[in-house]
């Protein structure tokens, strides 16, 4: 190391940490094939990452739905805006809640598994099997989970969006009995399709791409033991949550 | 343990439910604009814009029909120019109509109202709206008020 | 020593990994068509001897050849096409936990090959037969013991019919009987297929029953080499240690340690 670098001791490893996942997102990316072996591989990995994390997102986009729509609705109606109820909760969920929350719970549950899977195959030398069968396993096992990711977050969080709005309706209209053509109405006159909802998409999409990302990577660079994959796992909570909420204010900030 | 077969075909149906949420919050949650369809520009000054801003609603007896596409200075007369983007849906609005800059509820935003008037013919493309009401603006209000007292005093 | 063809030569290794020297000036031949066992103690470098083989790790300096190839010198396309004609059996077999048996030995052969997928599933089940696990082809690795798991490993390895076939601890947690097998299995591949295999133990007794040629590396480098028989009635003290399984002898049996005398006064002292 040079003389300079031991004065900063404390950055010193996170950055050569971080300059290591670039690398090996490039890596990744620079091997990209496209075959029908890969395309089918990635599929699979789709159902793995988004299928299976389907109940986890329904169940979670149903009650922040229900709970935002309570609580706005009650301090709304004290300024007897009521009926602004629907614009508040679309535009939250749309700009911020959907995407940030569902990256959270991705990685929660499709993140740490993906860890987990990479981390094991490691220590079980699967990885090197692969290397001495002359597959190249940033080809076999990276790639389909970073753009498994790259498609499942974005899916996620539209299905995420829908069931939080299903959620708003039951506690506003069915429980609170208002209008529903008002709550509609409200909704449609205040989101806009390209800056509220394309924006989150954009969004979904940035946060998928990370949250696959440091899922592979932790469970790439995990060491081969039992304790070094449940480091990883955790790892791969803590990275995704903090950066997609840094990210999340530095994609606000710009689209706003 | 699944068949890969089985897989394919439950992400295939995962990534259509995605589709069909997709189009679902395009259609149903969020506003395509009156701008989505074919539209034409019409323009009107004002000596004061207030707060109006860019994609301000333009409405015309509280039912939306065109958005502000800009506002600019005109380096003649000093006047805000106003350009709208009215849709095609209504191509029938006199020419005399008047727009005003108003204020939806006491703290919402500020909208150009369209009221009509009583031409046969109708505004195109391009066209300017002459008759033009321009924002209220508070300051101005309560400056007035004190002024007009002060001189009550007097 | 035998004069025949040398399938694989080691010339004046020396690996460093992580400031530590694992291999210092090591020079290894494994002559051609017959079983070789590298054995010595834990921590010798057995493995570190089977990824230079199979250009996993290079040599800080010094030679490896393979046939006519020098593997130190291989990177990218043309290292995966030497891998191709190398079979590697890992330590726990390292099978694809989420593939059946059958696909699993079938992977070499739908990545390498444009086979038609009749003949890969002939082919598959010709492999999974040679290795007694033709039954369990749509079982997966985890319902399948260690041992069995080694064996389709082993039939996975032997897909595009390598010439050389490289075992690392294949009897490692066995039970006898499995050992038994795992015995008769490599020299069968070995002796019908005409093929080099290299095996990196270091079970004694097994060796016996198996090798053509042992080679034992110890203190980074090697420290002899001959057949089973030659090197059992060896005089290097360390080979007799490590061929008798004797607890003491250049080996010691204490981590380097002050007197142990002093020690437990000074503890005395401390309290």
């Amino acid at each position: 190391m040079s003389p300079n670098s031991t004065g900063n001791r404390l950055f010193d490893r996170p950055l050569r940490e971080l300059g290591r996942a670039l690398l090996f997102l490039f890596t990744a990316i620079s091997r990209m094939r496209f075959s029908r072996l890969q395309v089918a591989e990635t599929l699979r990995q789709v159902y793995f990452a988004g299928v299976r994390s389907l109940v986890i997102i329904v169940t979670c986009g149903f009650f922040v739905g229900l709970v935002l729509t309570l609580q706005t609705y009650d301090t709304l109606t004290r300024f007897g805006a009521g009926d602004a109820v629907s614009t508040v909760l679309a535009l939250s969920l749309f700009r911020e809640l959907g995407p940030v929350l569902t990256a959270l719970l991705f990685a929660g549950r499709a993140g740490t598994s993906i860890t987990a899977e990479i981390g094991l195959m490691r220590a079980t030398e699967q990885l090197d099997a692969l290397d001495l069968m002359a597959i190249d396993p940033m080809e076999r096992i990276v790639q389909p989970r970073l753009i498994a990711g790259l498609i499942a977050v974005p899916a996620l969080v539209l299905i995420f969006n829908v069931t939080a709005i299903v959620g708003g309706v039951f506690f506003a209209v069915f429980l609170m009995g208002n209008d529903p053509v008002t709550f509609w109405s409200n909704m449609q006159a205040s989101v806009e399709l390209g800056r509220d909802f394309l924006g989150g998409m954009v969004k979904a999409v940035a946060f998928g791409f990370l949250a696959a990302w440091l899922a592979v990577w932790f469970g790439w660079s995990a060491r081969p033991t039992s304790e070094g994959v449940a480091l990883a796992t955790t790892q791969t909570v803590i990275a995704t949550a903090i950066t997609v909420l840094i990210l999340d204010f530095v994609l606000s900030a710009f689209m706003l | 343990m699944k068949s890969s077969h089985q897989i394919e075909l439950t992400a295939g149906l995962f990534l259509l439910l995605a589709i069909a949420a997709l189009i679902f919050l395009a259609m149903q949650a969020t506003d395509r604009g009156v701008a989505s369809g074919p539209t034409y520009e019409v323009s009107a000054s004002f000596s004061n814009v207030g707060g109006l801003k860019p994609r301000a609603k333009v409405s015309m007896g509280g039912v939306t029909v065109g958005m502000v596409e800009r506002i600019t200075l005109d380096p003649d007369t000093f006047d805000a120019r106003v350009v709208m983007r009215i849709s095609e849906r209504f191509d029938n609005l006199p020419e005399d109509t008047s727009a005003s800059i108003l204020t939806a509820g006491i703290l919402g935003d500020q909208y150009v109202g369209l009221e009509p008037g009583g031409s046969p013919e109708s505004l195109r493309d391009g066209d300017t709206i002459m008759i033009t009401n321009s924002a209220v603006v508070l300051e101005q209000l309560i400056g007035r008020y004190l002024f007009n007292t002060d001189g009550d005093e007097q | 020593m035998t004069h025949t063809e040398a399938a694989i030569e080691l010339r004046n290794v020396t690996v460093e990994l992580g400031g530590r020297t694992i291999l210092e000036n090591l020079d290894l031949v494994i002559p051609a068509g017959k079983v070789t066992a590298v054995m010595g103690p834990s921590g010798a470098g057995k493995t570190t001897v089977l990824r230079l083989i199979t250009g996993q790790i290079r040599p800080d300096s010094g030679e490896v050849r393979v046939g006519d190839t020098r593997v130190d010198q291989l990177s990218g396309k043309a290292l995966n096409r030497f891998r191709r004609e190398i079979g590697v059996l890992l330590q726990n077999g390292a099978l694809f936990t989420d593939l059946t048996c059958f696909d699993n030995v079938a992977l070499p052969l739908r990545e390498h090959t444009e086979l038609p997928e009749t003949l890969i599933r002939r082919l598959v089940l010709l492999k999974l037969q040679m290795v007694g696990l033709r039954g369990a082809a749509g079982l997966y690795p985890r319902e399948l013991s260690g041992g069995m798991n080694r064996r389709v490993a082993t039939a996975r390895a032997m897909a595009l019919d390598p010439s050389i076939m490289l075992y690392d601890e294949p009897f490692a947690g066995l039970d006898p009987i499995s050992l038994g097998v795992s015995l008769r299995l490599i020299r069968d591949i070995n002796h019908a297929l005409g093929i080099t295999s290299i095996v990196i133990t270091h079970d004694v007794d097994e060796v016996a029953h198996l090798a053509d040629q042992c080679a034992i590396i110890a203190d980074r480098q090697l420290m002899a080499s001959g057949s089973p028989a030659e090197l059992a009635d060896s005089d290097n003290p360390l080979v007799r240690q490590f061929m008798q399984g004797l607890p003491d002898g250049p080996v010691p049996f204490h981590y380097p340690a002050d007197d142990l005398a002093a020690d437990l006064l000074a503890a005395e002292k401390q309290q």
